[in-house]
């Protein structure tokens, strides 16, 4: 491995505190140095929110059948975790997310591939995503249910159809804007079509492609909830509905964590990955080139 | 390919390497940039083409490379043939050598090193090309078109973006390569001094057409305040209409 490697895996550290190349001695000290100074101005504030939060169900100024305390709420995830319910749910709402996200990447990518690589396949296919994209797909619930019942198919739809969007509109923009001196280049290499798409126009499209697939991770939640809370006897979503028939704001509460916690893994996920794909930018490159 | 007339695939040594016959491209309705264009470069010859600035050099590279289409005129180079622009142009997602190997079907890792190191490029072999300089760039480029073995070699303006120490390094690059490899080139240069170092004859475009021919046979390796080689730059510079 080259200089050039280490020395962008090794910013990986300072960016995103992954343990497994904590070996790397002098960021991983400089991180570590830094760390108290930061995250304590950082953290301070929600800490204290929560405080108070706490204090004002203790003494009474806040309804806890309205607002749950913090305490409540942790015991109330610990007994979910014991008793398995969390697990449960939260298996059915990984997978309905797994499963639409994966669809959308199949309907995203080879869409964004046909109306990217040809004038022709962006005339049939172009025009009425763009038209599409303007509807709320939230909108369509009423109308999936409709079609597919209330059992996991309408769900899944749901969610591969909100992702699919940003998949393909980054896509489609990441290879039409491959720069044309690169591809004037591989003409006079001599190189074919299919050689010019798979050493060009693909690895200079992906850093677009991986921008689209974090939106369209962040969309698959928001389809989630959404659906999971219109109609569902399972999931993350129901969980939450069940508990406001009873009351149980505590419940609430954590199904509320849950989301935001599978929220932030993955958005995280994505973006290791994209470090990971994106080795080749050097890291003042990488810094303007993601978003968030 | 279109651009090749069948005459490139039996030429002898007598033949030039690159034939040029009325040559003629113009964009739009405007007068043409290139105007019934003749010119030969002999196997193994070294020319430089100076012009200023819009006045077609990079409009004929572009047809001889087979870039642009061949409307009017007729064209005949070797198929083996490479350009260096002025810019890099690397892939940055592959590493220099793999941005070296590009295209060129049966080549190895070690073939690619070799280049590398004959341009003085053998220890960033493994360098992504965006952590590499202005000249380190345009020395993988220079390699890229090697390792194709060209019998007749393009350079638009390939040093026209670098400081001037790193341009002269790159001139005595290019020399040496050349009086080693003995292909025909078509050197793209604003700088008088350059087509003075490096080519066998100089061509000066003008109104789509060649104004003026000189041919340079100083022998190699050139200095600056070679008498001969003053005298040569005043007669060059008159040409390009510029008076000392
Ligand atoms: N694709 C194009 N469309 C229209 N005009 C062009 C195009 N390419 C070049 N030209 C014009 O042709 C002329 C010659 O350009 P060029 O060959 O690039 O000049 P140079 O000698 O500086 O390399 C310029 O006036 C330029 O504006
Ligand atoms: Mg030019």
């Amino acid at each position: 491995m080259s200089g050039a490697v280490q020395h962008s895996t090794a910013s990986s550290v300072s960016r995103f505190a992954i343990p497994s190349v904590a070996t790397f001695s002098p960021s991983r000290r400089k991180w570590l140095g830094r760390l108290p100074y930061r995250n304590f101005g950082r953290y301070l504030s929600p800490l204290l929110m929560i405080l108070c939060w706490q204090a004002a169900c203790s003494t009474g100024l806040l309804s806890t059948r309205l607002v749950a305390s913090p305490v409540q709420i942790l015991g109330t995830g610990w007994t979910l975790v014991q008793d398995g319910t969390l697990s449960t749910n939260m298996g059915v709402s990984l997978l309905r997310a797994f499963a639409g996200l994966s669809l959308a990447l199949v309907a995203g990518i080879s869409l964004a591939l046909i109306s990217g690589l040809s004038r022709l396949g962006e005339n049939i296919v172009d025009a009425p995503l763009q038209i599409f994209r303007t509807l709320p797909v939230l909108a369509l619930v009423p109308l999936f249910i409709l079609w597919f019942g209330i059992g996991e198919t309408p769900k899944i739809l749901l969610v591969a159809l909100g992702s699919t969007f940003p998949i393909y509109l980054n896509l489609h923009k990441g290879i039409r804007s491959i720069d044309p001196k690169l591809l004037e280049m591989t003409r006079t290499l001599r190189l074919s079509r299919s050689q010019t798409i798979r050493d060009v126009i693909l690895p200079g499209a992906l850093p677009d492609l991986l921008v689209g697939v974090r939106f369209a991770v962040g969309i698959s939640w928001l389809m989630l909830v959404v659906a999971e809370q219109v109609n569902a006897d399972s999931g993350i979503g129901h969980m939450m509905m069940d508990a406001q028939d009873f009351l149980r704001t505590d419940i609430i509460f954590v199904g509320l964590a849950i989301y935001g916690l599978l929220g932030l893994i993955s958005d995280q996920c994505v973006r290791v990955l994209e470090h990971r794909a994106l080795v080749w930018r050097p890291l003042h490159i990488q810094r303007t080139g993601n978003i968030g | 390919m279109n651009y090749i007339s069948p005459l490139a695939t039996v030429a002898t040594d007598l033949q030039p390497a690159v034939s040029v016959r009325g040559l003629s491209r113009r964009f739009g309705n405007g007068s043409p940039v290139l105007d019934k264009l003749n010119l030969d470069i002999a196997q193994g010859e070294f020319v430089a083409l100076l012009g200023r600035s819009g006045s077609g050099k990079s409009t004929l590279l572009r047809a001889l490379s087979g870039l642009d289409p061949v409307r009017e005129g007729q064209i005949s180079c070797p198929q083996e043939s490479a350009v260096v622009f002025q810019e890099s142009r690397l892939l940055p997602w592959k590493k220099v050598w793999q941005n070296v190997m590009l295209g060129k079907t049966g080549a190895t890792r070690s073939d690619a090193r070799k280049v590398l190191e004959e341009v003085g490029l053998g220890h960033r072999t493994d360098a992504w090309p965006l952590t590499l300089s202005g000249g380190e760039a345009q020395r993988a480029a220079l390699a890229r078109a090697l390792i194709r073995e060209p019998k007749f070699l393009m350079l638009d303006e390939p040093f026209a973006a670098l400081d001037a120490l790193t341009r002269l390094n790159m001139q005595d690059l290019v020399s040496s390569l050349w009086q080693r490899h003995k292909s025909a080139v078509l050197l793209v240069t604003h700088d008088v001094d350059e087509a003075l170092l490096l080519a066998d004859r100089a061509v000066v475009l003008e109104e789509g057409r060649i104004r003026a021919e000189l041919p340079i046979s100083l022998p190699h390796p050139r200095r600056h305040y070679d008498p001969a080689f003053v005298q040569l730059r005043s007669t060059l510079l008159k040409h390009l209409g510029v008076d000392e």
